[in-house]
């Protein structure tokens, strides 16, 4: 366990000129090295996250001065709203569904790009396009094909599967169950290949001769898959869906675009209704505290990471 | 054998129609792009006829609006400006704090590293209202220099974590021998160790770059007028005229700005990867 310096129950010797000795001089020049990138990190991240759950307990709006602490008074407003409520729970079918359909969807796909094949590394180039691509720009490229009068689901729905008398069709973005769903499918499209890539580098490093040997001692196909395959790869899925987490739950590009939280709040999420609140509404106090609800789940997530780095460090 | 033909054939068509369909669903929004694109206006608005072809001749009236009369260059310019200087600073502050975590600290530092990875996990979307009034108390309201100070939050930390990994995969011999021949630890660093890093420094030039393109949330709140906007805002926030969508020139400045970033990032994706894997994998 401690094969560091001998604790300092002598103190004396060390006092002579600790900084001059070879050791000492490496961290001095370690902390001068790395000192730069902390002052920024604490400045614009450390500062600005104290400053949050400073104003969500403080009165501040935009163009006003001087701080005035009003306890739990933001938060007694904002539980009453019945937008804020919506918000808290569509954040959360957001996440999940759109999580549970990412991670169904990149394992089979995972497993599909492992093997090679022609044509893979261009199928992997188109795969991994909405994840790379500005999301802001995927998002308005779905909202050409959800349009209200133009879709070109509907007219695959109108013209020629005959469901639908034209100007009957479905307006994708325009009821509040089908926004919903519009919003999860685009979320879960741009997830999806962040996820499969994770999921491939977890798979090349799982020992090729397990599945192999299972296979010759007779497991078949899906036996292989579902008891040795799927379990292998259970810790990296674990990071991808840490990560899946952060990126859903805190996202409101996808939702400003699409819906604008509407119709009716039925699209609204935490991260957009702090945005609407605090920035364009200028309420920045009632911003600040809707944006702390995603700090829990944020906690959460680093526990798991820390856990998943801990494991990595001791094995 | 019969049998064991008849699986296989059978296991390659099911996978081929999974790479298909999976490759068509996730690939079509900018197929969809593409050919918007190139579509007359007549043919982009007409409800009944086959929007999978081109029903009029093809036009590059889409691609003379976008470029001739809305600011979409400027944006571009303003992106790759904003790029250039945040992968400047990212550099200046990762690189050393990297080297420093991966060799002069010791145990610590590797905690220390993972405490730095961790603050890559505060998301814009809890910050953007604090940092709104430091952007305003700066006076950098409405200009690029706003998200020039802040884009760092995010590239710094998960550039860090990249490099540390880089830096630890180099021999520590190599610098001993140098500093036995009488070079400092410093003059080590930058005279040894950055020029053999060079791929691992490219890997964090180009992932800064495609984050400072792909941001939304803070540029979206920090800067409003037109002409100083980025990208990935003005293109969705000022295409749109009152409620009247340019869509063809929208899909042509989305699918211009979109594929060159993605075969930029497509060919880094790995050593990315091996970043966000936390060590999951080795």
């Amino acid at each position: 366990m401690s094969t560091s310096a001998p604790p300092s129950q002598s103190p004396k010797p060390r006092k002579v000129g600790y900084f001059s000795t070879p050791a000492g001089r490496a961290r001095r020049l370690g902390v001068a090295m790395f000192a730069p990138a902390i002052l920024y990190i604490v400045a614009l991240i450390g500062v600005p996250f104290v400053m949050a759950f400073l104003y969500a307990f403080g009165d501040v709006r935009v163009g006003s001065v001087g701080y005035h602490f009003v306890g739990l008074e933001n938060y007694r407003h904002i539980l009453q709203s019945p937008t804020f409520r919506k918000a808290l729970a569509n954040s959360f079918i957001f996440t999940i569904t759109s999580q549970v359909l990412v991670i169904v969807g990149s394992t089979i796909l995972s497993l599909v790009l492992e093997k090679s094949f022609r044509g893979r590394s261009f199928i992997r180039f188109l795969v991994l396009l909405p994840w790379v691509a500005p999301i802001s720009l995927g998002a308005i490229g779905w909202k050409w094909i959800l349009d209200s009068l133009y879709s070109v689901i509907n007219w695959v729905l109108v013209f020629v599967l005959h469901l639908y008398k034209p100007y009957a069709a479905p307006m994708w973005l325009g009821e509040p169950t089908l926004a919903m769903a519009s919003v999860i499918v685009v979320h879960t499209w741009r997830l999806l290949p962040f996820s499969t890539v994770i999921l491939l580098a977890g798979i090349t490093a799982i020992p090729k001769d397990i599945p192999e040997a299972a296979a010759v001692d007779g497991a078949g196909f899906w036996r292989t898959l579902f008891q040795i395959r799927i379990p292998m790869m259970l810790p990296i899925v674990n990071v991808a869906v840490l990560f899946g987490i952060i990126f859903t739950f805190t996202d409101m590009t996808v939702v400003y675009i699409l819906t604008a939280g509407g119709p009716f709040d039925s699209t609204q999420v935490l991260p957009s209704l702090a945005f609407f609140t605090g920035i364009l509404g200028g309420d920045l106090a009632a911003g600040a505290a809707i944006s702390l609800f995603l700090v829990p789940l944020l906690v959460l997530v680093a526990w798991g990471m820390l856990r998943m780095a801990h494991r990595a460090e001791v094995v | 054998m019969v049998r064991g033909a008849a699986r296989t054939v059978f296991q390659n068509i099911a996978h081929w129609v999974t790479v298909i369909v999976f490759t068509v669903l996730l690939a079509f929004p900018f197929y969809w792009m593409l050919i918007a694109t190139f579509k007359q206006s007549s043919d982009l608005y007409n409800i009944t006829a086959n929007p999978f072809i081109f029903n009029a001749k093809p036009t590059l009236e889409n691609l003379h609006l976008l470029i001739y009369e809305t600011r979409f260059l400027r944006w571009v310019a303003n992106t790759t400006l904003v790029g250039i200087l945040v992968v400047g600073i990212t550099l200046l502050l990762a690189l050393p704090a990297a080297y420093a975590l991966a060799r002069l600290t010791g145990r610590w530092g590797q905690r220390l590293g993972i405490g730095i990875f961790l603050t890559y996990l505060v998301p814009p979307t809890l910050l953007f209202i604090p940092l709104s009034r430091v952007v305003a108390l700066l006076g950098l309201q409405d200009t690029i220099w706003s998200v020039v100070l802040v884009y760092p939050t995010f590239t710094v930390p998960f550039s860090i974590w990249l490099l540390m990994g880089f830096f630890k995969s180099i021999p520590k011999e190599l610098e001993d021998a140098a500093m036995v021949d009488g070079l400092s630890r410093f003059e080590a660093f930058y005279k040894l160790v950055i020029p053999i890093s060079l791929s691992g420094i490219l890997t964090v030039v180009i992932f800064t770059f495609t984050l400072v393109t792909q941001e939304f949330v803070y540029a979206l709140t920090f800067i409003s007028p037109e002409s100083n906007q980025m990208l990935g805002v003005g293109v969705p926030t000022f295409l749109i005229r009152g409620d009247v969508y340019f869509w063809g020139s929208l899909m042509a400045a989305c699918l211009i700005a979109s594929v060159p970033i993605g075969l930029l990032y497509n060919t880094f994706l790995d050593r990315f990867i091996a970043g966000f894997t936390v060590g999951a994998v080795k």
